[in-house]
């Protein structure tokens, strides 16, 4: 502000190379910590002078002005565009090309950066020829470089499907499967969220990432210490799952569902979330693959989430999943009764702090549409608000008739009681369900 | 004439009776005529009557055929069709059950079938519990290697510290700080202090950066240790051409551990092989003496000849060459030449020591 940036503009051009490279360095932090000061160094023109010469000066040049490029493209898309505008990229081209891995690392980075922001960078990016580089990138044996190429290729591939698809083009899923073995954990970060942006856009990508290879090895990455790696590798997983029941089949297969399972239990907090999902996307597509998920066992730490969570969004997740799988049929209703759900999304759909976006209220009715279990029904008949009692007075409706047993217990337990306390309007459905629950038994006892 | 006055008489009172009965006539000839067309209408009509009546009955005769064979017809055809509808009615519930039994033994088989979605899940269950202990195995195994990795960590640093510190080392006539005279045994510090080399002064090298990668690398399983940066090249050296390899690369791949392929590892001709080898080691078993026989140059002429043990020793039987079979004693020998030989000589032997080769001075 007081002047630095006309101060650093001509030490750009100095002789001595070494002035040189301090300058851009010192732009570089500048234009890090601010973006104000980004701006500055836009409009002070000097990131023309500053890639004017590049391709002749040597690597210590070359990365202090990556790092200038870097720090000005990360704060906002107007200044990536207009680093984009300068030429910078083919400037990021010759770095990336350079033999020094530090240099290469520095060029990665600042175009990550610049491509993060929206599909129009990115496909600028692309279009200067940065994807065959940062797969070459990947393959060299520098861990730091393998992670930034990594973000960058998972940075280009999130924006669209065209972006994706020629990021697989360049050969990059193999190279990122074989990544998935590799101890360090920030690495592994990187290259699941790389490969679950790629699998996010279309079934044949989805396909392309599973025929890699990766199951079972990114089962172990849902068991390692990094929470991170953790919730990539379920994001990795919910991706995939989500688009057709096969894929969903598959991933079952491989034992996927209980090693998600095991993953929810572990975590806490937004860690959680895309397992969660990825649960709901498979019990979605059909009743036997939600029989699957509940065989491995997977309501009891759903409904850990429902209770331990704070977040809203996990709780309306958590609650979500649990209308997927309990929608199907009596069966997999019943197993989520008995699990002692109902009571608990009940209790969640009348606190008055939740908010609407919980949609707790579609659940509820998914499942109680199907349930058949009558003692969970009957736990609910005394709390309910009258939306819902008329769903559960429903179902009474529909198992009373036919089953004497269950006609006796629900006399003895109050039930019937409670449904003579139900005041509704004659004619509309809730008092139809009523005088058909009255119609089974003998009039003393209605009385 | 009496009669002709009587029929005057008559005759007036005829024409007055002809008047009268003409007139009566005529009176009652309208009644009568009326009375007459009465009848004859009458008559007539019944007569019309019974015949209308005739034809109507005939009429009903002949509509009562035609619709009763009309109706029998109709009937008929209403009968085919009930006993049609019947028939297919019959058919349909026959068709029903088949269907009902196919679809459900179809269903029940290959679409929804029970016992596969049991066992398909029960197999799921199984391969589960398969997943999480190999999940559960990884996880510990990853638990431990870092454990041991730290442990190895703090070692490295003890020892590290101990040899920086080499000089709190307790003399004979000053115990050190972990060598109080009123415990009973040294503090293990002390112990660590004795074992440790001092510390030089050179300054520590400092880690490269290719430690830490190389060392997961899966080949290479101790770190490389090589000094910092390049090698300065000797002052009088010429200056080596052309762009040679990383030096860390080089090392690594010097001391990458040895991983033979499978046409190394294990021979083809291996069998052959083998036996020749075992037929070598065999012959050179067996063999008493190591020395290959020495040619008969004379070169070897004066070389003493090395009995075996078997025949130096006294326990061994003094064989031939040093066993004559003549008497010692010469005033007991029996001829006073000496025995002839009976077999022929052989010529080679007769050449021994005295032989073609120029470096012997014999020939």
């Amino acid at each position: 502000n007081s002047g630095v940036m006309t101060l650093l503009r001509p030490l750009l051009l100095d002789v001595i190379p070494n002035i040189q490279q301090t300058a851009a360095l010192a732009l570089g932090r500048l234009a890090n910590s601010n973006d104000a000061l980004a701006e500055a160094v836009v409009k002070g023109d000097i990131l023309p002078q500053l890639l004017c010469s590049l391709s002749e000066q040597n690597r210590f040049y070359k990365k202090a002005a990556a790092f200038v490029l870097r720090a000005v493209g990360k704060h906002s898309p107007q200044l990536a565009r207009s680093v984009v505008q300068c030429g910078a990229l083919e400037m990021l081209m010759i770095c990336l090309e350079d033999f020094d891995p530090g240099v290469k690392e520095a060029a990665s980075w600042a175009l990550g950066y610049i491509a993060r922001h929206n599909s129009e960078l990115s496909q600028a990016v692309v279009d200067a020829g940065a994807i065959p580089l940062l797969v070459l990138c990947i393959q060299e044996p520098e861990i730091a470089l393998k992670r930034i190429a990594a973000s960058t290729l998972s940075d280009i591939s999130k924006h669209s499907p065209e972006l994706a698809q020629t990021v697989v083009d360049a050969g990059a899923i193999a190279h990122l499967a074989q990544l998935i073995l590799n101890p360090d954990a920030k690495l592994k970060r990187q290259v699941l969220s790389a490969l679950s942006q790629i699998a996010k856009h279309s079934v044949e990508l989805a396909e392309l990432v599973v025929e890699a290879e990766i199951f079972p090895v990114v089962l172990t990455c849902l068991k390692d210490s990094d929470e991170y790696v953790k919730k990539n590798g379920a994001t990795l997983i919910r991706e995939i799952v989500k688009h057709t029941p096969e894929l969903s089949q598959l991933i079952v297969n491989a034992g996927g569902v209980a090693a998600v399972i095991d993953c929810i239990g572990s975590c806490r907090g937004t860690v959680r979330l895309p397992g969660i999902m990825m649960l709901g996307y498979v019990a979605a597509h059909s009743e036997n693959l939600s029989m699957a998920v509940i065989v491995s066992k997977g309501i009891p730490p759903l409904c850990a989430c429902l209770i331990e969570e704070q977040e809203d969004h996990i709780k309306a997740a958590a609650a979500w999943a649990l209308g997927q799988i309990g929608r199907h049929t009596p069966e997999h209703a019943c197993a989520v009764a008995v699990a002692n759900v109902l009571p608990i999304l009940l209790s969640i759909y009348m606190d008055t702090r939740s908010s609407e976006d919980l949609q707790i209220k579609a659940t509820l009715k998914n499942i109680l549409q199907k349930c058949t279990y009558l003692p969970a029904l009957e736990q609910l008949l005394h709390d309910a608000p009258p939306n819902i009692i008329k769903h559960i007075v429903g179902q009474f409706s529909k198992v009373l008739p036919h089953d004497s047993k269950a006609r006796r217990l629900f006399v003895t337990t109050g039930g019937l009681k409670k449904v003579q306390e139900i005041k509704a309007e004659p004619g509309s459905l809730l008092q139809e369900y009523i005088n058909t629950i009255n119609n089974c038994y003998p009039e003393e006892i209605v009385r | 004439m009496e009669a002709v006055a009587r029929l005057e008489a008559r005759l007036l009172l005829l024409r007055e009776e002809w008047f009268h009965r003409n007139r009566s006539l005529d009176e009652e000839r309208k009644i009568e005529y009326k009375a007459a067309v009465k009848i004859q209408s009458w008559f007539q009509g019944c007569r019309v009557r019974s015949y209308l009546r005739y034809l109507n009955q005939m009429a009903i005769i002949i509509q009562r055929w035609w619709r009763g064979y009309v109706s029998r017809k109709h009937f008929r055809k209403m009968v085919k069709t009930a006993y049609f509808m019947m028939k297919m009615n019959f058919y349909n519930e026959m068709a029903v059950r088949i269907q009902k039994r196919w679809r459900g033994y179809y269903i029940r088989k290959y679409v929804h079938n029970y016992y596969a979605l049991k066992k398909y899940l029960e197999a799921i269950s199984v391969n589960n519990e398969i997943v999480r202990s190999e999940l559960q195995k990884y996880t510990e195994m990853m638990e431990n290697e870092k454990k041991r990795k730290d442990l190895e960590k703090k070692e490295k640093k003890k020892k590290y510290q101990a040899r920086k510190m080499h000089y709190l080392l307790s003399t004979e006539q000053i115990p050190g700080i972990y060598n109080s005279p009123f415990r009973k045994s040294p503090d293990p510090m002390e112990l660590l202090l004795r074992k440790s080399k001092p510390l030089s002064h050179r300054q520590q090298q400092t880690k490269s950066p290719f430690t830490s990668e190389l060392y997961d690398w899966p080949t290479c399983k101790r770190p490389p240790t090589f000094s910092t940066g390049q090698p300065l090249p000797a002052i009088s050296r010429q200056k080596p051409q052309g762009p040679f390899h990383d030096t860390a690369e080089v090392f690594w791949q010097r001391h990458k551990p040895l991983e033979p392929t499978l046409h190394m590892a294990a021979f083809i001709s291996s069998p052959l092989d083998k036996a020749r080898e075992e037929m070598k080691r065999e012959d050179w078993g067996n063999c008493i003496h190591d020395k290959e026989f020495l040619p008969f140059s004379s070169y070897n002429k004066d070389k003493k000849y090395d009995p075996l043990i078997h025949r130096s020793g006294k326990y061994g039987h003094e064989g031939y060459g040093t066993k004559h079979f003549r008497e010692e004693n010469p005033k007991k020998w029996v001829a006073d030449k000496d025995f002839q030989r009976v077999f022929p000589p052989v010529v080679l032997f007769e050449k021994y020591g005295k032989t073609y080769s120029s470096t012997g001075q014999i020939v």
